[in-house]
């Protein structure tokens, strides 16, 4: 079987091989071609074939046919053609949506988790107590240019006065479509089913397209976000793609719905998840967005942080973060003054490649601050259900957990997935690995590993129309193992011990020792290599099962290794330049980070 | 493969510049194809549907939404006025009514008895939409605007902040080396476009917005003096709707950096002709970058350019800008491209070309961090 998979981004078109040989599918090879959706051409298949065109050149096979439509196989024995070809896009900015609802806590909230898991960017949320004044709201509507709305509000069989009047709101600010013209804006209602009457009377005026689907907060208790998502695909396809230019034609040739590229992401995580039982957390930080996906206990969660990225975005990471925060992560002497200009310099030309070793470090500690800031925004987004009244006993007291509780812990954590231009193309693996760790602090034994060519969409895409090719392929293929974390929870003393480690390997011991607190180590376990490790944390730190308490777990080796991390947590950086600056050197140095 | 494409600023002497001048809604055209036009022509005018203002009517009146259309003194389409009852209350055998009076002015729009909320649009306001250069119409698109052509000197910047503005071209200071000081400012450059050299320091552009200068041209901007003209730090290139009273234009990036010597030079020989000046810039998908036209009579020089972004082919001898540093705003020209990547300071493996600088340094440098100057 022969696989075709591309994905439409805003700038590039990036296709992939995937063959089935020996009864394993693996990927092959890849094509790169700008996207063109923007004039002069208007038309993306033409990127799309000259993206498969590239993989026709290395491959050997015939893909594209004169006509620069990509070729079919009639049977297994023709040498030209694929079997099967599937694409997802972001291009032309992704979805862009307006979500609104009645509590902005509950059902607003829910309905933001809707769209963020269907794979779009969520430009507002409106909702009765969002602490702006009805006029403003409609102000706001207005200003927005939304490929569609999702409207919620209330549980089912409750009151339906607040959704309508959110309704009533929304519908005579008339929002206009991105794509303007005779476009109606596709508008999704997902709430109170007592309210549907009123709401199809609201919006049966001109400029909407309104399609009706089940409550995604039927009760306080339950969240029911599968039909509001699918509804949101099916609108994706047949009003936002059907606008984008050529994309009527590259939906004729796909075996399988087009899919907002970070939807095809979630869903590959939550396969993965699934497939081992695992809590995973990815991420993809980009020039202008960080995409930040969790599966925790099963429930799958995404944000977007519009304006965390590394090239159009930079100047926004250092504003937001305070270029104190940035520098503490450098070891090099950097004047502030020259360094804003240059973040700037990158925001305008955003293109640009760091040169020198300086240029680098600083561009890794902005990452640094955009990964760490936009996981901040995740976990407070990743909760639990907000709004549900609990039983308690005697023993919850003493929990402190709460509705609304972050789904996000770092203890629980086994995998973290890193993909996105500067964590995938970081010169060496110990700096992506070393970026992770400090945006990410975690905690106990935590898995790393990174995307090697952005390969997770196409996985995404495909484990819709062929499960067991995507999971093979994201085993074997997608993910490079960089090794694993190590590090307790709780506060460590600096010069007292934190930790004692023992590695075997069948019954030879790899490495043993002591990490005194603040201290970093690296012990090299390379690709394949599986062992077991003990850790024995001093009294008040945990690694997992409780303070002061072992814990033996079974390791795989990667491109790092093992990082053993005794800087404890919450992580804490020496105040004084000096001696942070001191600090940092010393974990770069451990971790062979720049050399 | 001796050559690559690159993205490039343009900056020519002549072409033939056409803007499209359109309304945000429809609405009607003031000019016809081969009207002559001025900048301040307003080409094109509409009325933008007024601002909606919710009133809960029936919470004011304390009774429930369906009960509320009997009780309504207005009805949809009236006109509405600040302070007219809107609705009155029964009361109790006929006394103690209560009145909701309208909050704002404008047309009853609807009247919900779901929600008792009553819908007030505000009068529509006008928008015109003016021709920006002088020049002549070309194309009318019914009820939408035109499309304006001249032939024109044409500059792209790199970032600008300030939207549209004309006014004649002046030149501050002597050179595309020397900074804009505060004293090269003085009051007879009122509503001009001034033209300045490297930097434009805190101080000139003080002075410039105190003098009433339409808008300030130089190399280069330094980042705290941006940030206190905005009163904050911008986070993403996406401007030009800033109400800062001026129109900021770098041509080179931010820093201590000259402007182009020939960029300078072209402006220079166009003093006292209008020029008209937009910081509009975006740096997202579909780039725009701020730019410069200065119209020069209507011969015209066969080339047309409508905006946008641009780039070209990089070879042997073409002119480029570093863009990052460490050689960041050094001009020179492309002198060899090595078909293999090379392993960079970061450690880092590019596409790399060399560069033979104007001082007659050759550098080797990423293929990503040049740009392309000139036409």
């Amino acid at each position: 079987m022969r696989i075709v998979a591309t994905d439409c981004g805003s700038t590039t078109t990036k296709a992939i091989l995937i063959e089935e040989k020996d009864g394993v599918f693996r990927q092959t090879f890849r094509g790169e071609a700008p996207t063109t959706v923007e004039e002069p051409f208007a038309d993306v298949t033409l990127g799309v074939a000259n993206s498969v065109t590239e993989l026709q050149e290395l491959s050997g096979y015939k893909l594209i046919a004169d006509d620069g439509t990509i070729i079919r196989r009639k049977s297994a024995a023709d040498a030209d053609g694929c079997d099967l070809y599937i694409s997802t896009s972001s291009a032309g900015g992704g979805l862009q949506m307006m979500v609104a609802g009645v509590v902005r806590e509950m059902t607003a909230e829910s309905a933001k988790r809707a769209a963020l898991g269907a794979g779009a960017i969520v430009m507002d949320t409106i909702a009765s107590n969002d602490r702006r004044k009805p006029h403003e709201q409609i102000q706001r509507i207005r200003e927005l240019r939304p490929d569609m709305v999702l409207v919620s509000g209330g549980t089912d069989g409750g009151d339906t006065k607040k959704v309508i009047e959110i309704a009533e709101l929304i519908a005579p600010a008339r929002p206009r479509p991105r794509f303007g013209g005779e476009y109606k804006l596709p508008l999704i209602f997902a709430g109170n089913k007592e309210a549907r009457q009123t709401i199809e009377r609201v919006f049966s005026g001109e400029g909407f397209a309104l399609s009706v689907v089940d409550n995604l907060r039927p009760t306080l208790e339950r969240e029911n976000l599968g039909p509001a998502r699918e509804r949101i695909h099916d609108v994706f396809l047949e009003h936002v793609m059907a606008h984008a230019p050529g994309y009527d034609k590259l939906m004729t040739w796909a075996n399988a719905p087009i899919m907002p590229t970070p939807g095809a992401v979630g869903d590959i995580l939550q396969t993965i998840a699934k497939g081992r039982g695992i809590n995973v957390v990815g991420v993809d930080i980009g020039g202008a967005t960080t995409d930040m996906f969790s599966v925790f206990g099963g429930v799958f969660n995404r944000t977007v942080s519009a304006n965390l990225g590394m090239s159009y975005s930079i100047s926004n990471v250092c504003a937001e973060a305070g270029m104190d925060s940035v520098l503490r992560w450098v070891h090099l002497d950097m004047d502030e003054r020259e360094l804003r200009n240059r973040v700037k310099n990158k925001m305008i030309r955003p293109t640009t490649i760091p040169q020198t070793l300086e240029a680098l470090v600083f561009e890794q500690a902005v990452s640094r601050e955009a990964l760490r800031l936009a996981y901040i925004q995740h976990k407070s987004f990743a909760t639990t259900l907000k709004g549900v009244q609990q039983q308690r006993t005697v023993g919850d007291a003493f929990s402190q957990k709460e509705a609304g509780g972050s789904l996000v812990d770092n203890m629980a954590l086994d995998l973290m997935v890193a993909s996105g231009g500067v964590l995938s193309h970081a010169p060496r693996m110990e700096q992506t690995a070393l970026m992770m760790i400090d945006a990410f602090e975690p905690e106990g034994f935590t898995e790393i590993a990174k995307d090697s060519i952005f390969m997770m969409p196409h996985l995404g895409v495909l484990a819709s129309v062929n499960p067991r090719a995507a999971m093979e392929v994201f085993e074997r293929d997608c993910l490079v193992v960089l090794g694993w974390c190590i590090a307790p929870r709780g506060e460590v003393r600096a010069g007292r011990p934190a930790f004692e480690f023992s590695l075997r390997r069948a019954n030879e011991v790899v490495a043993q020792g002591q990490l005194i607190g603040g201290e970093m180590r690296l012990v090299r376990f390379g690709h394949g290599e599986i062992g077991m490790l003990e850790v024995r944390p001093e009294r008040g730190l945990d690694m997992g099962a409780g303070p002061g308490k072992p814990v033996t777990r079974e390791v795989r080796g990667g491109a790092v290794g093992i990082v053993l991390d005794a800087r404890g947590r919450p992580l804490k950086l020496p105040t004084s330049a000096v001696e942070r600056r001191a600090c940092v050197e010393k974990w770069l140095k451990a971790l062979e980070v720049y050399e | 493969m001796a050559k690559a494409y690159t993205p490039g600023l343009k900056v020519t002497a002549r072409t033939t510049y056409r803007v499209r001048r359109l309304l945000p809604v429809s609405g009607d055209v003031r000019v016809k194809v081969g009207d002559s036009v001025s900048a301040e022509t307003v080409v094109a005018e509409t009325f933008l549907e007024g601002d909606v203002f919710p009133i809960k009517v029936a919470g004011m009146l304390s009774v429930n939404p369906s009960e509320l259309m009997p009780l309504m003194l207005k009805r949809a389409g009236d006109a509405v006025q600040v302070g007219d009852a809107l609705a009155r209350s029964k009361g109790i055998f006929g006394m103690m009514k209560t009145e909701a009076k309208s909050t704002a002015a404008g047309t009853l729009e609807s009247i919900s008895e779901s929600t008792g909320m009553v819908i007030i649009r505000g009068a529509k306001t006008p928008v015109q939409v003016r021709a920006y250069v002088a020049g002549k119409i070309i194309e009318v698109i019914a009820n939408e605007g035109v499309v304006v052509e001249t032939d024109a000197l044409f500059v792209q910047g790199i970032f600008g902040v300030g939207g549209e503005t004309w006014g004649t071209l002046m030149v501050a200071g002597k050179s595309h080396t020397e900074d804009l000081l505060e004293e090269h400012i003085d009051a007879s450059m009122k509503g001009a476009i001034v033209v300045g050299g490297a930097r434009m320091t805190a101080g000139g552009i003080r002075r410039a917005r105190e003098v009433g200068v339409a808008a300030l041209i130089c190399g280069g901007i330094d980042d705290a003096d941006l940030r206190d003209v905005l009163g904050y730090d911008l986070g993403v290139a996406v401007t030009g709707s800033e109400k800062i009273g001026i129109t900021l234009l770098v041509t080179e990036g931010f820093g201590d950096i000259a402007m182009a010597k020939r960029t300078f030079q072209l402006l220079l020989a166009h003093v006292g002709k209008m020029a008209s000046v937009n910081g509009a810039t975006q740096i997202r998908a579909g780039v725009m970058r701020p730019e410069i036209a200065v119209p020069l009579g209507e011969a015209s020089s066969g080339e047309i350019f409508t905006g946008g972004a641009t780039a070209g082919i990089l070879d042997i001898g073409t002119p480029v800008r570093i863009i990052r540093d460490p050689h960041f705003g050094l001009l020179g020209s492309v002198s060899a491209l090595p078909e293999q990547p090379a392993v960079l300071g970061s450690g880092s493996k590019a596409r790399v070309l060399e560069v033979a600088l104007e001082s007659g340094q050759r550098v080797t440098v990423p293929r990503a961090n040049v740009e392309l100057v000139g036409d």
